[in-house]
């Protein structure tokens, strides 16, 4: 492969998986933080309609500056990404395709179906419940659990707590809800 | 302190391009997960905890690794817990499922130019916002 054909392949998992974890490590080297991204939603909270929460009364400059910083950080790099990336070249499993096309789904090419993540199709039932619900759930259940995929998922389980093995066990079941009952309600 | 706010902004920038570059941002890859179909988001998840966890004793730190709420420790979770995780994982993995994004995709997916990904950033905002909301009230 060429230079230019290398930064534009996508990466296996055996190069991001290792670097995602690495993630760890540099944010406790860098100022002893805690690598978890569903704080930034909690900070964002506290520091634009706290109202009279407890949940959000605390200092979000000193407790999460850091954080959100790292949270620009990660729009920038997902911009960056994309624009020296050939979406073209990802496999998805010819099982999965035969799955989402009964469910609708027919158009492979991007980083989210275009038939639901787009605004022409944001009002429709599916947008509605895949963007807003969805992401609503995101919202509520990560502060609920106390962590996301990175919190629980990542740091959690790397430093064998059990809470955070419950909650991957939640998020997947979840996750089979979702799949299995609720998108072929909303399909 | 600016210093350090810069360092974490390069190092969110190597994240967003990490999570773009090994697709843990698309939503087709999640599909992939949930129905069992493909093994990468399992080698991605899997060797990143792997190395987490080798690579976490090398470094000297004092901040609890136990997941709680802020990493400064003044808000984190009392001891003996158990609904919360379940049943907060439960519902946070349906959101999951349904955009197919968790927090830090959403992130670098309106970066990557998935504008709508913005309503789904103020949906997951409200969401915190509710439970900090109902937290009185909700088991943990």
């Amino acid at each position: 492969m060429t230079l230019p054909e290398i930064i534009r392949a996508p990466w296996p998992w055996y190069v991001g998986g290792p670097l995602i974890g690495l993630m760890v490590p540099a944010l406790l080297w860098l100022g002893n933080h805690r690598f978890g991204m569903s704080p930034a939603l909690r900070h964002l909270c506290a520091a634009t309609v706290p109202g009279n929460l407890t949940f959000f009364q605390y200092d979000w400059k000193r407790s999460g500056l850091w954080n959100l910083t790292l949270t620009a950080g990660t729009v920038l790099g997902g911009f960056i990404a994309t624009r020296s990336f050939a979406w073209t070249d990802i496999a998805i499993s010819p099982a999965t395709q035969a799955s989402l096309a009964t469910l609708g789904v027919h158009d492979f090419t991007g980083l989210v179906p275009r038939e639901i993540f787009s605004w022409a199709s944001l009002f429709t039932l599916r947008g509605i419940i895949s963007v807003v619900v969805g992401g609503f759930l995101v919202g509520f259940g990560t502060a609920w659990a106390g962590g996301c995929t990175s919190g629980h998922g990542v740091t959690g389980m790397a430093s064998l707590q059990p809470a955070s093995f419950i909650a991957v066990l939640g998020f997947f079941a979840g996750g089979l809800l979702g799949t299995f009952l609720v998108l072929p309600l909303i399909s | 302190m600016r210093r350090g706010l810069l360092l974490h902004f390069v190092l969110g920038t190597l994240f967003g391009i990490v999570l773009t570059k090994t697709q843990v941002i698309s939503w087709f890859r999640i599909q992939e997960m949930f129905r069992f179909q493909s093994f990468h988001m399992y080698g991605v998840l899997g060797s990143a905890v792997l190395v987490a966890g080798v690579t976490r004793r090398l470094v000297r730190h004092s901040v609890s690794v136990l997941c709680g709420d802020l990493d400064d420790g003044t808000l984190g979770p009392p001891p003996g817990e158990r609904t919360r995780f379940w049943a907060g994982g439960t519902l946070f993995g349906l959101g999951w499922a349904l955009t197919g994004a968790c927090p830090g995709p959403l992130f670098a997916l309106v970066g990557g130019g998935v504008g709508v990904m913005w309503v789904a950033i103020t949906a997951a905002l409200a969401g915190t916002w509710a439970y900090g909301y109902l937290r009185p009230r909700l088991p943990h």
